[in-house]
């Protein structure tokens, strides 16, 4: 059932990114363009899904087990350091680069052509450098926020 | 100055709302958080009985177009970046996103649903160095 849901999920969230516009580049480019011909599209996907999303993590709160009798795996992490800054720079550099981010990307595979697949290719090498990288360093991997 | 040509309120905010309602469904339903570079990078961290739901979940997003096809035609989508850009922005996404713990669906929507201040600082940091990078390229380089 938990498989079930997590295909469906997936599913959702993949028609919410083609329904909002956000799987077109130029469509993400175009919002982080503020001195150009700026479209606010990705602030509504933002604002959209933020706000069912206020009020699902509000109901979780209250929840010690998940409804299909899981644990909650809730990002425990709290510290703010280095590691998350540039983390996100770095990310958004690449952002901006080509107006891809990961969801975007994977839910451009199957019908995209040649670019999502090279992208994501890339993505998958940089996230595998990461592992690699983490694993050579002294300190255990830590439990990531999402 | 807006684009108006290219704004598109209505369908923003829908296609929002069904990704904030997948993102409820995960969390409340299998106590996940929805976010993409986490699900994908966990796949190469292999982890026993933990691989399962992250194929499950990518499947279905790699799915979707498929499905969405089925009912209407596809969005046409306009990819700028030639190959080198690419591959380049895909090494800095993967990179970043694992480093930072997050990406636009973890610490833009979940975690800023979750009012997390670790995602605020996140969300702000990538949306700072996409505008900059836009700005670069766009006005500064061209």
């Amino acid at each position: 059932m938990q498989l079930l849901m997590s295909l469906l999920t997936g599913l959702i969230f993949g028609l919410g990114l083609i329904v909002s516009g956000m799987t077109d580049p130029s469509k993400v480019t175009g919002f982080l363009d503020l001195a150009g011909a700026w479209d606010p599209s990705l602030a509504l996907v933002m604002g959209g899904a933020i706000g069912v999303g206020l009020i699902a993590f509000r109901l979780a709160r209250t929840r010690a087990r998940a409804i299909l009798g899981g644990p909650m795996h809730l990002p425990e992490a709290r510290q703010i350091d280095r590691r998350l800054v540039l983390g996100g720079l770095t990310f958004g550099v690449g952002w901006g680069l080509a107006g891809f981010c990961p969801g975007p990307a994977l839910a451009s595979l199957a019908t995209g052509g040649s670019k999502p697949l090279i992208f994501t290719l890339a993505m998958l090498l940089g996230m595998a450098i990461f592992e690699i990288q983490n694993r050579l360093s002294q300190s255990p991997p830590k439990e990531i926020a999402c | 100055m807006i684009d108006w040509a290219h704004f598109t309120p209505w369908t923003s905010l829908a296609g929002g709302i069904l990704i904030g309602a997948s993102a409820a469904m995960f969390l409340l339903l299998n106590g996940r958080i929805a976010g993409i570079s986490g699900i994908l990078g966990g796949l190469l961290r292999p982890k026993a009985g933990d691989a399962g739901w992250r194929v499950a979940f990518v499947l279905g997003l790699v799915a979707s177009p498929l499905v969405y096809q089925l009912v209407v035609p596809l969005p046409s989508v306009q990819i700028d970046a030639g190959t080198a850009l690419l591959v380049v922005a895909g090494l800095l996404v993967g990179v970043g996103t694992r480093y930072g713990s997050g990406c636009t669906s973890g610490h833009g929507v979940c975690g800023l649903s979750r009012l997390s201040p670790r995602s605020m600082v996140a969300t702000a940091a990538f949306m700072c160095a996409g505008f900059l990078t836009v700005f670069i390229v766009r006005h500064w380089m061209y």
